[in-house]
């Protein structure tokens, strides 16, 4: 029962940090509303990267879609909430408001989740198929066509947005999805499955031989990410307010792949760190306003040229520190591996 | 009919827009395998070089000569770029994972779109007319001379780099390199020139299609470059990346179906069509229309 | 019956015959060897037996059921596996991982099972894991079971190969050059653990092999191709004195 307990001290300790931060407790602890904004969209963003890990770092599948599965889930929660979350609300009438907003936002999520890993299955069809750069094609023009569709869609605002979205998300909400999915995704990679998904990656021919059912567990990595890909966007519909297809094109997607690139393909901690970076960076660089994409940009592409692996590489944060201990201390001259 | 003559020659006057740049995609993708992500943003940067050479020359008469002027000015600054870009960035990462060439390029077009702001300001600009305007009827259709020019300046490029690949020392040497990197670095060809090259040319023709584009809509800004990257670069592939050819083919495909779904369905699913082509085509026939067939070797 | 039967086998690409009307019969238990000039289509007939390619004509049976144009994991599945003459590990991964995504093609579990850490899902492990490092133990690789396979020397990736196709539990295995890059010493060994395999698991093992002293000391059957056809099958001894074969390996000058 370890676990059950460690899940109650997620959630106790996140309820305490969300009520310190919004000033619950006593004002002197908020923080100011723009840092917890960046703190709140920070959140996101892991679970963004986090879940984009499991296709481009861990199944070695290159996407660079996944801010299409993000609109999936934004749009389908938010208009689950605008139409039916009031006659949700009612029919929970003998639950206290806190719970009756929470278990909207959950159905919210849950119809999003739903939606966008069928846009995953959809999208993960085709990767039966291609490799390599054109299933990265495959992803973007999925990615770009939903946002399309959704423009297209009159009940959600079109072009104008779609506006009115109850804020049912907040600190809590979003960290508590974030480590779930750092814990989904932690143990799909340390499973048996997760296993056949790195031997895909480093060797899909051979895995294959091996009697992998490469198919199955490509389409089913693309399932579970985008699945949580859309609850990230459901919980950026509900915390914003207000949602726009431009806020999920291809852009967001690259800003997702180069979270994940930063921190390290292949490195849960590296793609919680590349996201908790990347939203450092840009919005600590706001200073310098119109250079601060100029600098970023030039900062990836020189991180590219000196650290392709990025930070941790395939390690994760603790090995990572271990390892570099250990290194360290061996002694020169030391027979390498050819 | 004629309405739909009309909108075939808008969508080939757009379309050889699209097939200018996607040859640079395609040449790129045929010596490197790299997804130049940045090429789109060269075609925005030779617009804009345009923009301010045009400048230069205003208060003469608007003549061809200042067109063509322009457009080798842009062209040849484009093409030092493209250099660049492949000494600076490319070149460094080359042998490493492909990834992280693909990251390598969505940075640089980042860079570039972002210094072009600073650079260039981010509010569109308005590109001065270049040559005498005329419009000619023909069995019911308008064309514009600008549309005209489009076409004829495609072509006329399309052929001479047709020639230049098929008949010079160097172009042989380019589809040596695309056929295979390293044997043809045994065979004594340098590879590294070559490369350059390829870039060289591909951002030139990316840079014509920018002054062309702009003398026809005719407004810039920073960002023209990446719907027109895009769906140069969908066209690419459904003409078969690496196929120079199919490049032109795929081009002249996706303006036309596009211009036709503006025409005949809405505009508003103006940008689906290029993809829904593209998914199309990937899945049906992945290696494009006139591309080859790659499999791995096991 | 033969376990695996080849019957008019053709692979053809384009307007070359990799493998032209090839027959060839394997039973349990025996050792073959498939040799053949550089070009002779001996690693194209294990991609058709394996399902890398579909061929373009004949009909390929297992246990008498046909396997042609089966997907490559299904035909794993059914008891073929193989190795890589150029040597396919997954890289990264550990040795012992590298055995252990073998051994799952066996495996009952599924990803809600993973996910949710039930008991039977940890025991099944846990035998994987024992299994794995029982069989690392086979090819003395077990002391390096932690180590990624990317940093083993060659010899060694040579036989974690084998041991990763063992780990399918197949009945026929199939050997792209197993001693290649091998010394005459490493070689000899690695003869005698063949040879123990086939023996203790009764397996039908077929080899290609440019090795002629491996071939010779161990294979029970030689098979000789040349531009995709058969030119002599028989016992070592008498391929060895075959005119045929001396032709097509020293050139019809």
């Amino acid at each position: 029962m370890r676990g059950g307990l460690a899940a109650a001290l997620v959630v106790a300790g996140l309820l305490l940090l969300n009520a310190l931060f919004t000033g619950a407790v006593a004002p002197a602890f908020a923080l100011p509303p723009y840092l917890l904004q960046v703190l709140c969209l920070a959140g996101i963003n892991v679970t963004l990267a986090v879940s984009l890990n499991l296709i481009n770092g861990f199944t070695g599948q290159f996407s660079i879609g996944h801010a299409g599965f993000m609109a999936i889930g934004a749009y389908s929660a938010a208009y689950f909430t605008v139409t039916f979350g009031e006659a949700v609300r009612a029919a929970l009438g003998f639950l206290p408001a806190f719970a009756r907003d929470g278990a909207v936002l959950l159905v919210a999520l849950a119809i999003g989740a739903f939606l966008a890993s069928i846009a995953g299955f959809i999208v993960g069809v085709p990767s039966l198929r291609l490799r390599g750069d054109y299933l990265a094609i495959v992803t973007l023009g999925f990615g770009e066509i939903i946002g399309v569709l959704i423009l297209n869609i009159d009940a959600v605002g079109g072009a104008r947005g779609y506006s009115g979205i109850p804020k049912l998300a907040n600190f809590f909400w979003i960290y508590l999805f974030a480590a779930l999915t750092i814990l989904v995704v932690y143990r799909v990679v340390h499973s048996s499955f997760g296993r056949t998904l790195v031997a895909i990656r480093e060797d899909e021919v051979a895995a294959e031989a091996m009697g992998v059912h490469t198919t199955r567990a490509k389409v089913i990595s693309f399932v579970v990410s985008s699945a949580l890909a859309g609850i990230a966007g459901g919980l950026f519909a509900h915390y914003l307010m207000y949602v726009n297809v431009r806020s999920f094109t291809f852009l967001k997607s690259f800003e997702i792949i180069i979270m994940i690139v930063i921190g390290g393909l292949g490195s849960i901690s590296g793609s919680v760190l590349g996201a908790i970076l990347y939203i450092s960076l840009t919005e600590g660089l706001r200073e310098f306003a119109q250079y601060r994409m100029v600098l970023f940009s030039l900062l990836l592409v020189i991180l590219m040229i000196v650290r392709p692996q990025g930070i941790l590489g395939h390690k994760e944060f603790v090995t990572f520190l271990t390892k570099r201990r250990r290194s360290i201390g061996a002694a020169p001259g030391t027979p390498g591996n050819a | 009919m004629t309405t739909f003559l009309q909108q075939l020659v808008n969508g080939l006057s757009l379309g050889s827009i699209y097939a200018l740049i996607a040859l640079g995609y395609t040449m790129v993708y045929g010596v490197l395998r790299l997804i130049n992500f940045a090429h789109g943003d060269v075609y925005m940067v030779g617009a804009y070089v345009g923009y301010y050479v045009s400048r230069r020359l205003q208060g003469r008469e608007p003549s061809i000569g200042s067109a063509l002027l322009v457009m080798l000015v842009a062209m040849v600054v484009c093409g030092i770029l493209g250099i660049l870009i492949e000494r600076l960035a490319y070149r460094p990462v080359r042998r490493e994972a492909r990834l992280t060439l693909l990251i390598t390029a969505i940075g640089v077009s980042l860079f570039i779109e972002n210094a072009a702001q600073l650079v260039f300001g981010p509010d569109p600009k308005f590109f001065p007319s270049l040559a005498p305007r005329a419009d000619f009827h023909f069995a019911g259709m308008r064309l514009t001379s600008e549309q005209i020019t489009v076409i004829a300046v495609s072509v006329l490029l399309m052929v001479l780099l047709r020639f230049f690949i098929l008949k010079t020392r160097t172009g042989k040497a380019m589809r040596a390199v695309s056929f295979s990197l390293d044997a043809a670095k045994l065979m004594g060809i340098s590879t590294d020139w070559i490369i350059s090259v390829t870039f060289a040319l591909g951002s030139a023709l990316a840079a014509a299609a920018g002054v062309l584009i702009a003398m026809q809509i005719p407004k810039i800004d920073p960002l023209m470059g990446i719907p027109y990257g895009l769906k140069a670069f969908v066209a690419a592939v459904l003409g078969g990346i690496g196929s120079v050819p199919g490049a032109v083919l795929g081009g002249l495909l996706i303006g036309t179906s596009e211009v036709m779904v503006v025409g005949y369905l809405s505009s508003t699913y103006r940008d689906a069509i290029a993809f829904g082509i593209l998914i199309l085509v990937l899945i049906l026939r992945p290696q494009g229309l006139l591309g080859r067939v790659q499999k791995e070797k096991v | 019956m033969a376990l695996l039967q080849l019957s008019r086998v053709t692979m053809r690409f384009g307007g070359l015959y990799a493998v032209n009307e090839l027959d060839l019969s394997i039973d349990a238990g025996h050792l073959y060897g498939l040799i053949g000039p550089n070009g002779a289509g001996k690693t194209t007939v294990f991609n058709v037996i394996t399902g890398v390619y579909t061929p373009t004509s004949g009909d390929i049976r297992f246990d008498g059921e046909a396997i042609a144009g089966e997907r490559c994991g299904r035909i794993t599945r059914r008891g073929i596996a193989r190795t890589f003459q150029n040597i396919r590990l997954f890289g990264e991964m550990t040795v012992l991982d590298n055995v252990k995504v073998a051994f799952d093609c066996r495996q009952a579990t599924t990803l809600g099972t993973a996910m949710l850490r039930t008991a039977a899902h940890r025991r099944e492990e846990e035998r994987v894991a024992l299994e794995s490092l029982e069989l690392l133990k086979i090819f003395k690789l077990d002391h390096l079971a932690g180590e990624k396979a990317k940093n083993l020397p060659y010899g060694n990736q040579r036989r974690l190969e084998i041991a990763r196709a063992m780990a399918t539990a197949p009945r026929v295995l199939l050997l792209d050059e197993p001693a290649a890059g091998m010394n005459p010493q490493e070689s000899i060994e690695l003869m005698d653990l063949i040879r123990w395999i086939r023996d203790r698991f009764r397996m039908a093992i077929l080899l290609v092999e440019h090795n002629m002293r491996v071939v010779m000391g161990i294979c029970e059957t030689v098979h000789v191709l040349d531009y995709g056809s058969t030119i002599a099958i028989g016992p070592p001894a008498q391929i060895q004195r075959d005119p045929k074969v001396i032709e097509a390996y020293l050139g019809g000058a």
